[in-house]
């Protein structure tokens, strides 16, 4: 992996002149977490999909920027909530998607060890319909890190899962997405308490950033300070629905 | 396919036949009963298996044929706009016209021979599967795509790594619609000129008057139908489990 930049995003959107979001700037420090947390409909999944250069729907006035100078788009990794893992490949496959999407050979020293390291070396030769919702996001978690990318953007990436499955996935991705720099959309004020080095509430009429606790990445789900980052966060969400 | 219901609604089928035909007393040129129909079926076994033979034969490779051409043509539409704008509505337009009407012309081109009911059976057919598995291909999920996008995929490569497999069980629904539909094809182009096959001796027993043998003929292709249908439906059953 090359060392990870700093990302920053400045302009507004709009869908067919309809203002998406007004006029913000984001930075990602770099080596971060940086959490994005909104409701539904306010953009924030339309920010990431800029930063992946995906079709969005919407023009976005404005620019993306390194800083490092390099380009962006084509040094990230992407996770969603939807595992995406083609139902016809097993485990092994799926991870190394990418190379075979590139025709190159598929880094198998690295696909070893990360089979072992999310837990997958006894499901390697099975299909996705054989695995249980934890596990298939543990594939897709462990597909993102085989393309071993600097920067990493995660759409509310454990979002269908289940609380105490959600918890041990964080954990895990905190610890093999060490140094580089990660962004997490997130509708969850708790997993940005638990996450974020930095934090952004994002409504329509901007950006707010919101200190988080002090503790390191992964927080503690219990510790107070987490719990009233994470009611601030959710307050700061109310006032904006009501 | 369960071998129970299968016996009983034959079963079912043989009783509601023979009532009617004992109740009504029609002459048997006009109904024939199951009875009849099984004894002339026996005593004409050896003709009736030349004339399977024939047709079957006329059937398998229309619906080789046929699959083959809508495969590339899918693929040629799923990847070229210029394909699509040029090919589409033409494609659709042909839906619209009677392809029966054009059995005879097929035979004035192609003569009297298996040619020219194999290419009724591939006109018959090339619409559906065609269509079932372009579907397909136009319908990837997004999400797919924006991962390949992300992953710098080609797109040749998310075409046969992505679009293809994820479109397979549709082509499989095409090419088990085309098992069905191909038989009809045959049977029409012999209709209008054979001198071999099923179809045409339906027609020769009809105009004779032999309903009983027309009767036999048309029972043992919807049993030919039937079974090309179970084996293509077993053959495409695992489209898109497999890996690429």
């Amino acid at each position: 992996m090359t060392k990870a930049p700093g990302i920053t995003l400045n302009g507004q959107a709009s869908i067919e002149g309809r203002q998406l979001f007004a006029p913000l700037t984001l930075s990602l420090d770099a080596g971060r977490w940086t959490c994005l947390l909104g409701g539904s409909g306010v953009g924030k999944t339309t920010v990431l999909r800029l930063l992946a250069d995906l079709p969005t729907g919407a023009e976005f006035d404005g620019e993306i920027t390194a800083t490092d100078g390099a380009p962006v788009a084509e040094r990230i990794a992407y996770m969603a909530q939807d595992d995406l893992l083609l139902p016809w490949a097993t485990v092994e496959k799926n991870m190394a998607l990418g190379a075979r999407l590139r025709g190159q050979a598929a880094d198998t020293a690295r696909l070893e060890r990360l089979l072992e390291r999310c837990g997958l070396q006894e499901h390697r030769f099975k299909k996705p319909s054989e695995l249980s919702g934890g596990q298939r996001q543990r594939v897709a978690l462990a597909r993102t890190l085989m393309e071993d990318k600097p920067i990493i953007l995660l759409d509310e990436p454990f979002s269908a899962l289940d609380a105490q499955t959600r918890a041990a996935m964080q954990d895990l991705a905190v610890e093999l997405l060490d140094g580089r720099t990660v962004m997490v959309v997130t509708h969850d004020p708790g997993e940005a308490a638990r996450l974020g080095h930095a934090i952004h509430v994002m409504t329509p009429a901007g950006l707010t950033a919101v200190t988080p606790p002090k503790a390191d990445v992964p927080r503690a789900v219990e510790a107070l300070e987490t719990l009233t980052c994470q009611s601030d966060l959710l307050k700061l969400l109310m006032g904006q629905a009501a | 396919m369960k071998v129970f219901p299968a016996v009983a609604a034959t079963l079912f089928a043989l009783t509601v036949w023979q009532v009617i035909v004992s109740l009504t007393d029609l002459p048997r040129f006009i109904l024939p009963g199951p009875s009849l129909v099984a004894e002339t079926w026996w005593t004409n076994r050896w003709v009736i298996a030349e004339h399977t033979l024939v047709t079957a034969k006329e059937v398998i490779i229309g619906l080789a044929i046929g699959t083959a051409l809508g495969i590339v043509t899918a693929l040629q539409l799923a990847t070229s706009k210029t394909a699509r704008m040029l090919v589409q509505p033409i494609l659709v337009f042909t839906q619209a016209l009677p392809v029966f009407a054009l059995a005879p012309i097929l035979t004035l081109w192609m003569g009297f021979g298996l040619w020219s009911k194999i290419a009724m059976a591939v006109l018959i057919i090339y619409f559906p599967v065609t269509s079932a598995f372009f579907d397909g291909l136009m319908r990837t999920p997004p999400g797919y795509l924006d991962l390949a996008k992300t992953m710098q995929a080609s797109p040749n490569r998310i075409l046969w790594h992505i679009r293809v497999p994820a479109a397979l069980p549709n082509l499989g629904a095409g090419v088990r619609l085309a098992a069905v539909y191909a038989p009809i094809g045959a049977v029409i182009g012999e209709w209008v000129g054979a001198s071999q096959g099923l179809g045409y001796l339906m027609l020769l027993a009809n105009g004779r008057a032999k309903t009983d043998l027309m009767f036999a003929a048309m029972l043992t292709l919807g049993v030919l139908s039937v079974l090309l249908y179970v084996m293509v439906a077993k053959l495409t059953r695992h489209l898109g489990d497999r890996e690429t």
